[in-house]
């Protein structure tokens, strides 16, 4: 569901006096849950295997759905026993779809708690919390003209958003070739949608790398798989041994930074240089505790070094688990560098920090 | 009758109602889940739509069966409001959900007071010193005499008429209450704190009065008069039955008041014990007892302040046989009775004397 118009945006505050103390979002979510957007929802629309242990599932975002960037992930609350469980999953939709539906794949972890229940127990009509599309690993503005990719396992999935844009995309396409590993061709998730796009477009090469039969993906494979790797822009995804080894390889090669990797961690955004108003004191009000805090320290663990007892969970900014509200002041969203400072808003303190002195009912 | 001092009560015995009192805690929490869940949003959806209803019979309430409709809607819709919702998601009895939607640290209540003052006065105040004598605001609300034990003044001659004119006013009298005037006239509180504490108040309230007296009434056209009057109405009629309520919870004659000396060195099955001992249950059905925010549970929901309100009725026969084994009083009784004996106490505590 798009944004709504800047003239029903300005009837909806207007309306806030009407609602107050509550907002009309809160009125307009009795209807469907997707007409609130101050907390945002979706709906899915369809479920599907794409391999024995992976499944695929539509949603359709309500008002207060921002947009992603083709390789971002959503990051997707789930309702188990009454209490919201909030876990990440790759986009593999292209942005802006005509249909409006986003899709993200669920590979069922064995020993999960929320994977099984996302992928096996929500029928279409179940109604999902979302938060706003995150990462930094997608494709420049500006594309290379020959591109890498190595996958494997659910490492697919970012990648398969980043494929599916360029595909919708007119040419000039780059040259890209995809390596990705999965134990055999059955569980290879979006084999048969790759294959055939192999077949179709002269641009993309596919290698799927099987591990049954020949082992772990290992970088001297990439060699003989794709031996123009040095002269491709790299984005890697999968399990931490096979990003270190990429990491490690392209490293020794002096070719570090044309690889991206994808290990769902957020690199702070710094404040920019002259701004004055980097870090301050923070004053926990609850407590009565008051410390200087750096422009790039997490609200939480300053609370924590002095001792406060506060609200934490996932301390990557994914479950909400932390969301403390702010009394008064600035604080600064450390991924994304957006500053907030509206009394009474919910910080999420594992990854936000000190841009002025602020106050936190904590 | 004379009030009795709380049961006098052996150590070990104390102690083993503190832990069977924290099993029932301990197997609530471990129960609650997807049916409480659905519980708490049932109420909110029928609070609002009984809301929407509400307000829009009474934009076209120069028709009287509307106004009628609209007004009796508008009530409902308030007092569960604040008595289900507000009060008790205020109390954090929903934070184990994880929902930021229904959450005491972002809930916003349909009260003059503002969410923040009342966790202050009282989840914080009034349950930590529960009819604790100059220790609980909230025993006889600093207007009130409501023991023998609190000093007597010539003005409490007066009680009976602030009671007349507190039922109706109930949210004003709140309002004033949080901000602890008294506490400044005591030198407990800064006057910059009062200031900041009153800021607070007057946006709220602006907004609160601006959508019942000026809003609404202007968009209900030629209706605004009736439907001025059907907010006036339903804000009355929550008053009147929040008053009855709350003072139906710790005001009935046979309630006990503690002073500091019971506190002294208070172990967990001590605090239970005064708790219990100074709260009393309504008895009534299942909507009674929600449009009572479960309160008709006071005993319940001051042992376990923060457990999920659609729980106190599942545990009050578990504490009731706990009383029963130790022999600690429980007070309770249908509404007509609890109301009566609580006007017997502001009579009787309006003269001098215990």
């Amino acid at each position: 569901m798009p944004e709504l118009p800047a003239l029903a945006s300005r009837l909806l505050n207007v309306a806030s006096w009407l609602t107050s103390p509550l907002t009309p979002d809160d009125f307009l979510g009795l209807l469907d849950p997707l007409l609130g957007a101050r907390f945002p929802v979706g709906r899915v629309t369809g479920v599907w295997p794409e391999t024995p242990d992976a499944v695929t599932l539509a949603l359709r975002p309500g008002r207060g759905w921002s947009g992603h960037r083709p390789g971002q992930y959503l990051p997707v609350g789930v309702e188990m026993d009454g209490v919201g469980q909030w876990r990440t999953y790759s986009l593999t939709s292209v942005p802006g779809r005509e249909d409006g539906l986003l899709t993200i794949t669920v590979k069922v972890a064995p020993d999960g708690r929320v994977s099984p229940q996302l992928a096996r127990r929500t029928p279409p009509g179940t109604v999902l919390r979302l938060g706003p599309a995150q990462g930094e690993f997608v494709l420049p503005d500006r594309l290379p003209s020959r591109i890498l990719l190595v996958t494997a396992g659910s490492g697919i999935t970012p990648v398969m958003g980043m494929l599916r844009t360029l595909m919708s995309r007119r040419p000039p396409h780059p040259d890209v070739v995809l390596v990705h590993s999965a134990p055999c061709a059955r569980d290879s998730i979006f084999g048969p949608e790759l294959r055939a796009a192999r077949r179709r477009l002269d641009w993309l090469d596919y290698v799927e790398h099987h591990t049954r039969p020949h082992g772990r993906l290992a970088p001297d494979d990439l060699a003989r798989l794709c031996p123009d790797w040095p002269e491709r822009e790299t984005w890697a995804c999968g399990p931490a041994a096979l990003l270190d080894a990429v990491e490690c390889h392209w490293g020794r090669a002096g070719l570090g930074e044309r690889l991206h990797v994808e290990r769902f961690q957020w690199d702070p955004v710094l404040p920019p240089e002259h701004d004055a108003a980097c870090g301050g004191r923070v004053l926990f009000t609850r407590t009565g505790t008051e410390v200087t805090a750096g422009a790039v320290t997490p609200l939480l663990v300053v609370g924590e070094s002095v001792g406060v007892v506060m609200p934490y969970g996932c301390r990557r900014g994914i479950c909400f688990g932390c969301l403390t509200p702010l009394r008064y002041g600035r604080v600064r969203d450390l991924r994304t560098g957006e500053v907030h400072d509206r009394a009474g808003q919910m910080i999420q303190t594992c990854v936000s920090a000190a841009a002025g002195p602020l106050a936190l009912d904590a | 009758m004379a009030l009795t001092h709380p049961a006098a009560i052996e150590t070990a015995l104390g102690k083993e109602l503190g832990e069977e009192l924290d099993r029932i805690r301990a197997d609530i929490i471990a129960a609650r889940g997807t049916d409480d869940a659905r519980y708490i949003r049932t109420v909110i959806a029928t609070q609002r739509s009984l809301e929407a209803g509400g307000r829009a019979a009474l934009a076209v309430s120069l028709f009287p069966p509307a106004w009628a409709a609209g007004t009796a809607m508008l009530s409902v819709a308030k007092i569960l409001e604040n008595m289900e919702l507000g009060h008790n998601i205020l109390h954090g009895q929903w934070d184990w959900m994880g929902d930021p939607a229904i959450h005491s640290a972002t809930w916003e209540w349909d009260f003059l007071t503002p969410a923040e003052a009342w966790k202050h006065t009282h989840n914080h105040l009034h349950h930590t010193w529960t009819n604790v004598v100059d220790r609980d605001r909230d025993l006889g609300y600093v207007v009130f005499r409501m023991s023998g034990d609190q000093r007597w003044r010539p003005r409490h001659l007066a009680q009976p008429l602030y009671n007349f004119v507190l039922a109706p006013l109930f949210e004003w009298g709140i309002a004033l209450y949080d901000l602890e005037p008294d506490a400044v006239a005591a030198g407990r509180k800064s006057w910059r704190s009062l200031a900041a504490d009153l800021t607070g108040f007057l946006t709220k309230a602006t907004r609160q009065l601006a959508k019942d007296y000026v809003l609404f009434p202007l968009l209900a056209g030629p209706s605004a008069l009736p439907c001025l009057l059907g907010n006036l109405t339903a804000n009355t009629v929550r008053n009147l039955w929040s008053h009855t309520i709350i003072f139906c919870g710790h005001f009935p004659g046979d309630v006990q008041t503690f002073t500091e000396e019971h506190i002294d060195g208070e172990t967990r099955g001590q605090w239970y014990l005064r708790q219990i001992q100074g709260s009393a249950n309504i008895e009534g059905g299942p909507l009674f007892h929600v449009l009572s925010g479960n309160l008709g549970h006071q005993i319940e929901h001051h042992a376990f302040p923060d457990l999920p309100s659609n729980r106190y009725a599942e545990i009050a026969p578990r504490v009731r046989e706990l009383c029963e084994k130790y022999g600690i009083p429980y007070v309770t009784g249908p509404l007509w009775r609890q109301y009566g004996s609580t006007w017997g106490r502001i009579l009787r505590f309006a003269v001098p004397g215990k």
